[in-house]
């Protein structure tokens, strides 16, 4: 027990160190960049008066490892700066819209994962059949799909010809929950696409190559039913390499949120950074890039654990 | 005595992407209760595709074109998924030939011990479990009260194909089909796992069919032998009349093959190869090469002999330089060779060439013959154009191959043309020493025999040494002038071949030698009372 | 290698995959020569319905929108042909070089890219993007850099598992140099994973371009782009014109092509390295 104890311990620190690094580059990589981030942000003819201004305000008058720490420690006490824009705290902003982005990839994720594994699963059974080969054609179509084209067909669609779904996704707290989910159901069909047409390929995947091991042939020398073997033999094998594709692919999802979230207009955080990226507003774009890239790393740390759990060879070492 | 299973015309077909194989063409075989039948043949001869056909299983892509299986009066090739599930497992079980790859990776040994008998029935958890137990404490694996609980990762190799066949056995079948179950182990461990077998057989009074490509061992198990080649049956008989009368060519020919000697010769002045004392290892803390010293002379050959984790292989990395030594030197004649090869100079590395094991990893794939045959000639002699040409021609002649073959990719070639490329390749560089690391012990045995004999030719004829890396001694005794014996990177003893044969002093050697199976029905037994008898344990001293 | 005969015996899919993907490059290659009218020329109203002059109607400015998307076609192929060059000149070089020296420099290189790699790319090329602006050398050296890094795993990857074949310590042990064992040893065994995987790593950079200018952050207007014209036309979709699906559509055409290509390509260097 001790030694899984250790491997997580050791895991999360590692996790730790590199969302610290991730934030130090964040804040301090400006510097590496080319240019003066003021007159990049506030062009060549900015006077010499509001270049300074700004770069008092950036902190960039301040040497990095005292910018860093600041920062840090603004952000321990939920102080996460100004937008240069508006001027309001960026902590304000990002709050909400952080959890508007969560409540959509999660229904998203909800859907997905389990169809996914479901489809995969019977496509790997069912190898070579019409259904498996649809499966592979529709999955191939979909992750070639680009999300924007996916949205306006949905909108296309479901919004101007049929009227079923609002092709804004606008969201407030005033809404009921079912009032929620109708606005989302377009948006959330299309950031599952790509991501349930990848897990699914990759759960197949990973069932044929179960399927086709020795030991799951002597099962069959056995006499152990075909039900039997995939959910007692095969699926306990599966296990760590389906929960890796499906912790990659949520991951994944954060990020393709950015895209939906601007072509249903909704207010989430990634509409915010791209916004903010337009408008150069440096503190919101470095607020909501960190949270973005903190939500990727906890995922793919959290994907590593889970995958030498679900080994008895690295959880119960010789 | 009452017929358990016969097998009558039997074709079964492979096919793969738009090719179709024949596996076994036309065999019929009978079995009676309590016999065991050898099926033995060289790789590809459809000894595991026959030795599954018998439970009624083909892999995926083959079919039964035609022919009947009957066991027990039950017709297979017309049972029901069902009906065949009923029987695997459980009158019938298999023991593969890989013990790691097929326990389940997932599941402790007991729960995959008791999975067939409580399925079928036969009896409930506790019994099982006490039945495994049993089982285990028979087979002398180590702590059989709690071995059950661990999962196939945390077992060693010969332990796992123990519980493998204590895992057959657990349904006390009719019939149990062994497919080459010690082929991957070493010899002395072979020894243990034959022994369980024997009595594993004893013990259910029921039939088994032991399939392998070693006469020798099926000799001691089985009471009538067939032999298979290329799917067909080319001869059967009982095993006794065989051994000592066999009919056919091919027959012959298998019983042959451990009949190779060589003629120790008297030694010539020079010495090529000099090891003084050289300790090595991959970290200063674990040595593998412990204070190892020996020589090699000029037209000589000495064999290393050792088993999985003698330290064998890791010297001759340290000979090529692969692996720096922490103290000793090595000289090539009075040379002193740098512990790095990247230190060495082209000359130097000319001189001592090496073959390896597997000759599929050990051949570009991409490159055709002549580009691997030529390159060691434009590399080490500058040698180009036609005159290149011609001596990649002279080459194949050596190795004994056609002249075409020199367009050919390796992947058009087989195992043992194969691995003569590779010997022409290391010939290519002129060397005056060869280090073969266990270049036979992937091939099938004839075909081994085959590479002996031209490496023996070539010696004689090109008056290069041998350095001869082998676990197996009836490879030694065919080739070898000097025999050196590893254990656990020491050496344990050395000498003259024919001395050491006749006259081991040391107790790992004389467990080495006692170890290989000969072609005479009776050995087992003869050396296992033996071993009881001396009251000597017949695990090898860790 | 792959012969012609192998062609004609491929599966329907790997056909059309081929006729997409074709057709596409050649409408890229001869677009001055294809297009009726010039990249921002106006020829009439907003959105007009396909007739008359324009094949396919006009867009948001009046231009022709056929015109448009073959010009589209060559901008944002000739740039994504060039980042995923770049991209795998850098990661393919540095990938073989660290699995074949290995030690300090496998090392260093393989902890520059994990650090790169903890970034979902499209955050990582957003907030650069803040800062250098939206111009296209910038563009071009941030994507192909961000993908080097998946090139290298890749390539380090199948380097890796060459390198412990016994044909490499053969050619070691012969004296031969790094640059003969990685180009004439390691190279040729490699190549068809890296042939399939350019494909895959062109498609991917292809939409991840498309993506951005979509978000407008990529190629500027007035250049025409496939991802810029949809969001340059998405306005449309609520007056019950499809005007920005056709460059979405023309995107996913490409891509699929490509993907069906792959696809089989993998299928018989499966089966070449079965035999």
């Amino acid at each position: 027990m001790n030694s899984i104890f250790g491997i997580v311990v050791k895991r999360l620190a590692a996790g730790l160190v590199t969302i610290l690094v991730v934030s130090a580059l964040i804040f301090v990589g400006i510097e590496a960049l080319p240019g003066d981030p003021a007159t990049a942000i506030l062009g060549q003819q900015a006077t010499e008066e509001n270049l300074a201004a700004l770069r008092k305000e950036l902190k960039l008058d301040l040497p990095p490892h005292i910018r860093y720490f600041s920062w840090l420690n603004g952000f321990i006490h939920g102080d996460l700066g100004r937008s240069l824009s508006n001027q309001r705290p960026v902590s304000e902003m990002i709050g909400w819209r952080f959890s508007n982005t969560l409540f959509l990839a999660l229904s998203a994720a909800c859907i997905a994962v389990p169809l996914a594994l479901s489809l995969g699963l019977l496509a790997a059974l069912y190898k070579d059949t019409m259904l498996d080969k649809s499966l592979s054609i529709a999955s191939l179509s979909a992750i070639s799909f680009p999300e924007f084209f996916v949205g306006y067909i949905l909108i296309a669609i479901f919004s101007v010809k049929l009227h079923m779904f609002p092709s804004v996704a606008s969201i407030n707290d005033g809404m009921s929950f079912l009032q929620k989910l109708n606005v989302i159901v377009l948006p959330c069909i299309t950031l599952m696409l790509v991501v349930l047409a990848h897990m699914m390929r990759m759960t197949r995947a990973s069932v044929i190559g179960i399927l086709t091991s020795p030991y799951i042939e002597m099962a069959r020398l056995k006499g152990v039913e075909m039900r039997a073997i995939i959910t007692k033999h095969a699926l306990p094998n599966a296990l760590a390499p389906i929960v890796n594709v499906v912790i990659m692919d949520l991951a994944w999802l954060i990020v393709g949120v950015v895209v939906v979230e601007v072509v249903f207009v909704y207010p989430g955080l990634g509409q915010l950074l791209v916004d903010s990226v337009s408008k150069r507003d440096l503190p919101v774009v470095q607020a909501s890039g960190l949270i973005f890239a903190c939500t990727y790393i906890l995922l793919n740390l959290t994907a590593d654990i889970l995958s030498i759990l679900a080994n008895p060879k690295l959880r119960i070492p010789k | 005595m009452e017929r358990l299973l016969t097998i009558k015309k039997l074709v079964i077909e492979g096919r793969w992407d738009d090719n179709i194989k024949v596996l076994i063409d036309n065999v019929s075989l009978h079995l009676d209760r309590g016999e065991v039948l050898g099926l033995i043949g060289e790789s590809g001869a459809g000894k595991s595709t026959l030795g599954l056909a018998s439970m009624g299983y083909v892999r995926t892509g083959c079919h039964i074109a035609s022919g009947s299986i009957e066991f027990d009066g039950k017709e297979l090739t017309k049972a029901s998924e069902n009906e065949l599930n009923l029987l695997r497992g459980n009158r019938i079980t298999y023991v593969a030939q890989s013990a790691a790859a097929s326990f389940n990776p997932a599941h402790r040994l007991l729960r995959q011990f008791v999975e067939s008998p409580l399925r079928h029935g036969l009896m409930d958890y506790t019994q099982a479990k006490e039945k495994a137990i049993e089982l285990y404490r028979r087979f002398n694996l180590p702590y059989p009260e709690t071995i059950g609980y661990r999962y196939p990762h945390q077992v060693s190799g010969g332990q796992l194909q123990r519980a493998m066949i204590a895992m057959a056995m657990a349904t006390n079948p009719d019939l149990i089909i062994f497919d080459e179950p010690t082929t991957a182990l070493d010899v002395t461990t072979q020894i243990e796992v034959l022994a369980t077998i024997k009595e594993a057989i004893r013990m259910q009074s029921g039939s088994a069919i032991y399939i392998t490509h070693d006469l020798a061992v099926v000799a001691q198990l089985a009471n009538r032998i067939i032999v298979l080649k290329n799917g067909k049956l080319i001869e059967e008989g009982i095993t006794r009349e065989m051994m000592e009368s066999p009919k056919e060519a091919y027959t012959r020919d298998l019983l042959n093959v451990r009949r190779q000697r060589k003629e120790a010769s008297q030694p010539i002045e020079d010495v090529v190869l000099n090891i003084s004392n050289v300790i090595a290892g991959y970290t200063k803390e674990t040595t593998i090469v412990k204070n190892i010293s020996l020589k090699v002379h000029r037209k000589r050959t000495v064999a290393v002999v050792g088993e999985s984790g003698s330290g064998k292989t890791s010297l001759a990395r340290v000979i090529t330089g692969l692996l720096p030594l922490w103290e000793g030197k090595i000289f090539f004649y009075d040379k002193e060779l740098p512990p790095d090869a990247a230190k060495r100079d082209r000359e130097l590395l000319r001189h001592m060439q090496m073959i390896y094991q597997m000759p599929d990893v050990a051949l570009n794939p991409r490159q055709k013959i002549r580009r691997i045959l030529g390159r060691p000639l434009e590399f080490y002699f500058g040698t180009t154009g036609r005159k290149k040409e011609n001596r990649v021609q002279e080459l194949l002649d050596l190795i004994e191959l056609p002249s075409d073959y020199y367009n050919r990719y390796p992947s058009e070639l087989s195992g043992g043309e194969k691995q003569r490329v590779c010997i022409a390749r290391a010939l290519a560089a002129e060397p005056d020493l060869i280090i073969c690391d266990e270049i036979t012990s992937a091939l099938d045995q004839l075909v081994a025999e085959g590479i002996l004999k031209l490496l023996h030719d070539l010696q004689n004829n090109l008056g290069v040494s041998y350095l001869f890396i082998t676990h197996d001694l009836a490879t030694v005794r065919a080739i070898a002038d000097e025999v050196v014996v590893m254990y656990q990177g020491e050496i344990v003893e050395r000498g003259n071949k024919r001395k050491m044969f006749r006259n081991p002093s040391n107790d790992y050697t004389k467990l080495l030698l006692s170890s290989i199976p000969e072609m005479d029905p009776d050995w087992l037994d003869n050396l296992l009372s033996e071993r009881q008898q001396e009251g000597k344990s017949i695990i090898a001293p860790s | 290698m792959v012969g012609v005969k192998k062609i004609k015996n491929a599966p329907w899919s790997a056909k059309i995959g081929i006729l997409m993907v074709s057709i596409t490059l050649l409408t890229a290659l001869f677009a001055p020569v294809i297009a009726p009218f010039d990249e921002a020329e106006k020829v009439g109203d907003i959105w007009l319905a396909p007739g008359g002059k324009t094949i396919l109607g006009t867009d948001q400015l009046g231009r022709d929108l056929f015109t448009r998307m073959v010009y589209g076609a060559r901008n944002t192929i000739a740039i994504a042909l060039l980042i995923t060059f770049l991209a795998f000149l850098v990661g393919v070089v540095t990938g073989l070089m660290a699995a074949t020296v290995g030690g300090w420099l496998d090392m260093i290189f393989s902890r520059i890219v994990d650090v790169f790699m903890a970034f979902p790319a499209l955050i990582l090329t957003l907030m650069i993007l803040s800062i250098l602006g939206t111009s296209i050398p910038v563009l071009i050296i941030v994507i192909a850099l961000l993908d080097a890094t998946k090139v290298f795993r890749l390539a380090r990857a199948l380097a890796m598992d060459i390198t412990v074949m016994e044909f490499v310590e053969v050619a070691r042990l012969r004296g031969e140099g790094l640059r003969w064992i990685i180009i004439k040893e390691i190279l040729p065994n490699a190549l068809p994973a890296l042939i399939a995987e350019f494909g895959l790593r062109f498609c991917f950079i292809f939409l991840f371009i498309s993506a951005l200018s979509f978000l407008g952050l990529g190629i500027q207007p007035p250049a025409a782009d496939w991802g810029s014209m949809v969001r340059e036309n998405a306005g449309a979709i609520s007056f019950g014109i499809f005007v920005p699906l056709y460059p979405a559509a023309a995107i996913a055409f490409l891509t699929v092509g490509i993907n069906l290509v792959v696809d089989w390509f993998l299928h018989i260097s499966a089966q070449i390295r079965a035999q």
